[in-house]
């Protein structure tokens, strides 16, 4: 059985087509869990092989993009999250679920580094929020998330905080060297990246390719009809739908 | 201070500030901008540990961000620090944030959080920077700010914009045995905005009921409660007392007929006449339903905001697209809102002339206008699916903001349906949301009067977005646990309306001590009608009242139990248990005294001037193309928008080979495992109403209508929404001629929607958008939105406007006449005394829709594009290079009345004309289906040029053009909106 947790709550707001997405996967059971339902124990990480913080703007973006979300469950559910890690399950963000694995130090997570923030995502270099198609470039990575991607994927953007930075180059080299950098920004340079991240990263994932965090959208191209040059016959084959489907073929494998 | 700290935050350079100072305000010697954000904690008693603790990872980026605590961050530097805060009372979403993560962060509850920005203003002194405070980055209604010196940095002393109302709460008798002029006077200083016959309905009723009242323990005069529950009940904004009004009415100076309320009469008349089979819930409640399938109905509102928007752009922006959230989310018991849809209409944001005073430049409005719908939209989770924007000059007095929300609901849940609703006696009257406060106290009131220097600063407002996703999120769950049998919105009017309305068939008892303040000090009578925002008023049953308040509590939503209703077909009213008001039901709703007016119509007369030709037509049409109305908005405005969350977006506001040419309407599709979509779309039209009202209004019907055609919709299953904002005028005689518009207005939705088939289902109206203060006077153009929303059997069918492969022909549905009248080229010639306006046809309009629609079905159309304005040239152009083609036009095939001239073929805004392409090998088929309408091949797609034959004898080329410099003209007007970045 695989069981996937959609987090809700505070100002989350993509949790329903990401439900859709991992139905559409194969996953056994979906259930969209409020982030309190957690804290207060009336719910258990123990119960889900996959965990996804979905896109919004948790608590309005105040004090940074998803930062007060991410010490939310810092102070409060560390352990749980750790064990969750540890047991080998799959953690997924995306856009402001990106943001809070980031604030919260799981992602890069570097081995003795858990929950210390060492990367950031700020606001984008034109100023704006920006919505848009981009075309990312699959790299070869650790990221069990981005398993077997055509080299180029479409989808859709939708921040105004998304430039990926680094506290430091050495930083940034490690994540090359250990192939934790599944997809960039190709072209990489405006409006294709629409945020200025450093080296055009869309997306990274932790050591064990289990946790994976980007800023684009996959759970909005689910479909041929959701590509902005459907209606010209052009919308790639590839689409956002194996990354959910990977992760449910692991889970369904090794947990 | 004791106990109050600063932690300052930065520092970054803000780039698009910097360029907004240049552009907006022409200062070029400003080097470099920077910011501070500024956080102002009170209570607490916080140690230095603590407060470093929330510097580091409550309140800074520890990866691109530094902090200090009770010290300037910023260093010496040439130039000023302009520090911004709120005023107090004003919504502060940060703060209020703040206080929360700060009690994750230490476990300590402080008592406030308060925010402010610096900016580092470089080579700047202090009055410019003074300048720049007041005339870009704050408003004095909501905002203070201070400047100080760059160079030796003192301290800012932290300042705590803290409410603190010194008043005792108490409720008064209102004499109303006054003088006729006394009784004015009491609406006016009250702004109650009553006139003299309904303040003398007031106390006549009060008279009758004096036994009943001295029983109760109520004084024989209605106390302030009472007056300004009325007030609000009986506004224009609420009681649409205009369109209800019995209205005499002349035409060419001839009495024609006496018209008992224009929104029965045409509205509401022509909607019942139509009777379409998927009307599910129309006119009666917060938004229209329809029927999307079995499983499912639709709800739609369109709204406007416009007197809040022009104190506060960006407050009154944010508040409308919110406020409009909750009518859908509040209509039967509950819809999941599905998109948004905006339209604004402004003064150009190149307007070089003089600001009349209270106003902002449009520059200034559109910027905080959009902004507002940015944040509401984006934060709440909603896609901005369509809108437009709208130019003329007149707009600088009255900017208007219209704000749409669609929604979803299961047909029934436990099989009752969704879109009824009806609390009984006994349930509880629980507000849930945010907290009351001074804020938006007179809204409703206010909106129904002209701006004054006396306009109260309390109707400016900040919607919290993230309150309210909250709060719908909570409520959409308890609908689904079936928790409650009735919901509805405090929007204008606050409870008074909310309760009022509920509880209209029964009785209701209000306790106004009971919903939770943001401060103490508060008159009973301001709770009642305070329009502080993101609250719902929901009816719930005694058995289910302990299941409801710990789902909200899950939730972190505030619900109070702030009365019942009950079976007394009154609205009674109490304060700390003494009542202070006993309404009946009956008066309160059904009470106010019927306007009387009258209107007036004379028509234009006079031919269209003979006119030159333009010397070359390709510099022509790219002027017409680089047109306000007509330009790109693509990166100045819908990029900053989320069009895609939700996962439904079909067809997108820019489509075609590079993802840039502007679709007619949106097609999403709501139920993620079904092919069956929704489209949405709208037509606007105000400059045509300088000629006549009756064809302004057909024009925006019939362009809504195309639109939603253009992509597929089914022109059998449509519904309009129709919101007017109208001026009445600054006399009697200019009451007259603007009731006169409005009635011509009236007679052309009723004939054009009974013709179309397509029934209203709900509609606002905002009636004095006129601007008075000193010498000035403007009165925006009166101007209708239509609004569609329909169904499309099958997304996968939908289309788009850009041309897809060379060789494919292109046809044009509909007949072009000689109709430049208030058309965009005529403004564009700067000409005037052309009366001949477009006229529709609405019975062969239809028939051309119907028979386009079937070919879509048979899959043979490639785009499909509709033509309004700007006329063929413009749609033509927008089709070619959206499709990175080139395209031959022969003029000399296009249908028309008489002969026309090069220019007036390409720029005439003749009706209900649609361009479409198809392949060669489908002509037969297609014109098999469009036979017997106005169709006609007039060229194909080839090349990279924009190549046009001359309709004149010779047939010379008049226009050969690359289409990388028509799209170059159509995409640079507004560039300057989104200058900036790093």
């Amino acid at each position: 059985m695989v069981n996937v947790c959609i987090m809700i709550g505070f100002g989350i707001n993509s949790d329903y087509e990401s439900q859709y997405a991992f139905e559409l996967a194969g996953a056994d059971i979906v259930q969209r869990v409020h982030v309190n339902d957690f804290i207060h124990k009336r719910d258990s990480l123990e119960n889900y092989q996959i965990l996804m913080f979905p896109g919004g703007f948790s608590f309005g973006d105040y004090l940074g993009a998803g930062t007060v979300l991410a010490n939310k469950f810092k102070y409060t559910l560390r352990k749980d999250l750790n064990q969750f890690i540890e047991d080998g399950k799959l953690i997924f963000g995306v856009c402001n679920g990106f943001q809070v694995l980031v604030k919260m130090g799981i992602l890069p997570g570097f081995q003795g580094e858990l929950f210390k923030q060492t990367v950031s995502l700020i606001g984008n270099k034109s100023g704006f929020f920006e919505d848009r198609w981009v075309k990312l470039k699959t790299l070869k990575s650790r990221c069990i998330w981005t398993r077997d991607y055509a080299p180029i994927l479409e989808i859709p953007v939708r921040h105004g905080e998304g430039r990926f930075v680094a506290k430091s180059k050495s930083i940034i080299d490690q994540l090359w060297e250990k192939g934790m950098i599944p997809f960039v920004y190709d072209p990489n340079e405006y409006p294709n990246n629409p945020n200025g991240s450093t080296d055009g990263i869309a997306g990274i994932c932790d050591e064990t390719g289990q946790v994976f965090g980007m800023m684009p959208h996959p759970e909005c191209h689910l479909t041929k009809f959701n590509h902005p040059q459907w209606t010209r016959g052009n919308a790639p084959e590839e689409n956002g739908l194996k990354i959910f489907q990977n992760a449910v073929k692991y889970a369904q494998n090794h947990l | 201070m004791e106990n109050v700290h600063r932690i300052e935050v930065g520092i970054s350079v803000d780039s698009n500030v910097h360029a907004a100072i240049k552009h907006d305000l022409d200062i070029t010697t400003v080097s470099k901008v920077e910011k501070i954000k500024v956080y102002t904690i009170e209570g607490g008693n916080l140690t230095f540990d603590q407060l470093s603790k929330l510097g580091k990872e409550v309140f800074s980026d520890p990866i691109t961000e530094q902090f200090a605590i009770d010290s300037p961050l910023a260093r010496n530097f040439d130039g000023t620090i302009l520090e911004i805060g709120f005023k107090p009372g004003v919504t502060d979403n940060v703060g209020m944030t703040a206080v929360q993560a700060i009690s994750d962060a230490i476990n300590v509850d402080v008592d406030g959080v308060y925010t402010s920005e610096q900016f580092l203003l470089h080579n700047c002194d202090t009055a410019t920077a003074e300048n720049i405070a007041k005339n870009l980055l704050a408003n004095n209604l909501i905002q203070r700010w201070e400047i100080k010196s760059g160079k030796m940095i003192d301290e800012f002393n932290p300042t705590v914009p803290k409410v603190i109302l010194n008043q005792k709460p108490e409720v008064k008798e209102i004499n109303l045995d006054v003088s006729d002029e006394e009784l004015l006077q009491i609406s006016q200083e009250n702004v109650l905005a009553l006139n003299l016959e309904e303040m003398k309905a007031i106390r006549d009723h009060f008279h009758q009921e004096k036994e009943e009242r001295l029983k109760l323990g109520l004084p024989p005069n209605p106390t302030d409660v009472e007056l300004e529950c009325l007030a609000q009940t009986w506004s224009e904004h609420c009681k649409h007392k205009i369109f209800n009004a019995k209205i005499e009415y002349y035409e060419e100076g001839e009495k024609k007929e006496t018209i008992d309320s224009l929104f029965k009469t045409y509205i509401r008349a022509a909607t019942e006449q139509i009777n379409s089979p998927y009307l599910v819930s129309v006119f009666k409640d917060n938004a229209g339903v329809i029927k999307f399938n079995d499983d499912f109905t639709v709800a739609m509102k369109v709204e406007t905001h416009n007197s809040p928007t022009a104190l506060d752009p960006y407050g009154g922006a944010l508040t409308g697209i919110v406020g409009c959230n909750r009518d859908p989310a509040g209509t039967g018991k509950g819809f999941k809102l599905i998109f948004n849809t905006d339209v604004f209409c402004f003064a150009s944001p190149f307007y070089n002339g003089k600001i009349p005073p209270r106003l902002f430049h449009p520059r200034r409005v559109l910027k905080g206008v959009h902004k507002g719908v940015i944040d509401g939209g984006n934060q709440s989770g909603i896609p901005t699916v369509n809108g437009s924007l709208y130019f003329d000059s007149r707009y600088l007095g009255k900017p208007l903001v219209f704000v749409g929300t669609g929604g979803i609901a299961p047909a029934k849940i436990n099989d009752k349906f969704t879109h009824e609703k009806s609390p009984k006696p006994g349930d509880f009257v629980v507000m849930c949301g945010g907290k009351i406060g001074a804020d938006g106290i007179h809204g409703a009131t206010f909106s129904s009067l002209e701006i004054n220097e006396n306009s109260p600063a309390t109707a400016v407002q900040i919607g919290a977005p993230i309150v309210q996703k909250n709060m719908l999120d909570f409520l959409l769950k308890a609908r689904d646990l079936d928790l409650f049998n009735a919901i509805t919105d405090n929007g204008a009017g606050g409870l008074s309306s909310s309760v009022g309305e509920m509880g209209q068939e029964i009785g209701a008892r209000l306790d106004l001590e009971k919903p939770p303040l943001k401060y103490p000090g508060l008159m009973p009578w301001e709770i009642l009608v305070s329009e502080a925002q993101e609250r719902m008023t929901v009816a719930v049953p005694p058995e289910k009242i302990e299941q409801f308040m710990e789902l909200s509590e899950k939730f972190e939503v505030e619900s109070t139990i702030v009365g019942e209703f009950n079976n007394s077909k009154h609205f009674q009213l109490y304060y700390q248990n003494e009542i202070v008001g006993n309404i009946s039901m009956d008066f309160l709703h059904e009470g106010t005294p019927q306007k009387k007016m009258i209107g007036k119509w004379n028509s234009l007369k006079g031919l269209d001037p003979e006119f030159p030709a333009p010397k070359s037509m390709a510099s022509m049409l790219k002027r017409m193309l680089g047109r306000l109305n007509i330009c790109s908005k693509e990166e100045a405005i819908v990029r900053r928008y989320d069009h895609e969350v939700q996962g439904g977006s079909i067809i997108k506001p820019f489509m075609g080979k590079h993802n840039d040419g502007p679709s007619d309407a949106a097609v999403i599709r709501p139920i993620l495992n079904s092919w069956e979509g929704l489209v949405i779309s709208h037509g606007i039209c105000p400059r045509y109403s300088d000629i006549d009202t009756y064809w302004m209004v057909a024009n925006a019907i019939d362009e809504a209508v195309r639109n939603a055609v253009c992509v597929g919709a089914n022109p059998n299953y449509l519904a309009g929404l129709d919101n007017f904002c109208w001026a009445m005028g600054f006399s009697q005689e200019d009451e007259e001629k603007y009731t006169g518009m409005l009635v011509r207005a009236n007679k052309a939705l009723y004939d054009i929607t009974t013709s179309f088939k397509v029934p209203c289902i709900s509609g606002k109206d905002s009636m004095k958008n006129d601007y008075r203060i000193e010498d000035t006077k403007v009165s925006v153009p009166p101007t209708l939105l239509f609004s569609v929303i329909g169904k499309i059997p099958d997304i996968r069918k939908s289309i788009s406007l850009d041309v897809k492969h060379e060789g494919d022909l292109i046809y044009i549905l509909g007949i072009t006449k000689q109709e430049l009248g208030a058309s965009e080229y005529i403004d564009e010639l700067k000409l005037s005394g052309f009366n001949s306006i477009p006229r529709v046809n609405p019975s062969a309009a239809i028939i051309r829709y119907r028979k386009l629609f079937t070919a879509i079905n048979e899959g043979i159309i490639c785009s499909s594009h509709d033509c309004s304005d700007g006329g063929l040239g413009v749609a033509l152009a927008e089709s070619a290079f959206a499709g990175d083609y080139g395209i031959e036009i022969h003029l000399n095939a296009v249908p028309t009345e008489g002969i026309l001239r090069d220019d007036v073929l390409l720029f005439s805004e003749s009706p209900s004309r649609i361009i479409v392409t198809i392949n060669p090998k489908d002509l037969e088929k297609f014109e098999n289906i469009m036979k017997d309408t106005i169709t006609a091949c007039i060229g194909k797609v080839i090349g990279r040029k924009f190549i046009v034959y001359s309709n004149s004898k010779d047939e010379k080329i008049i226009l050969n053009e690359p289409i990388e410099e028509l799209k170059k003209a159509w995409q640079s007007t507004l560039s300057v909106l989104v200058e900036g970045g790093e």
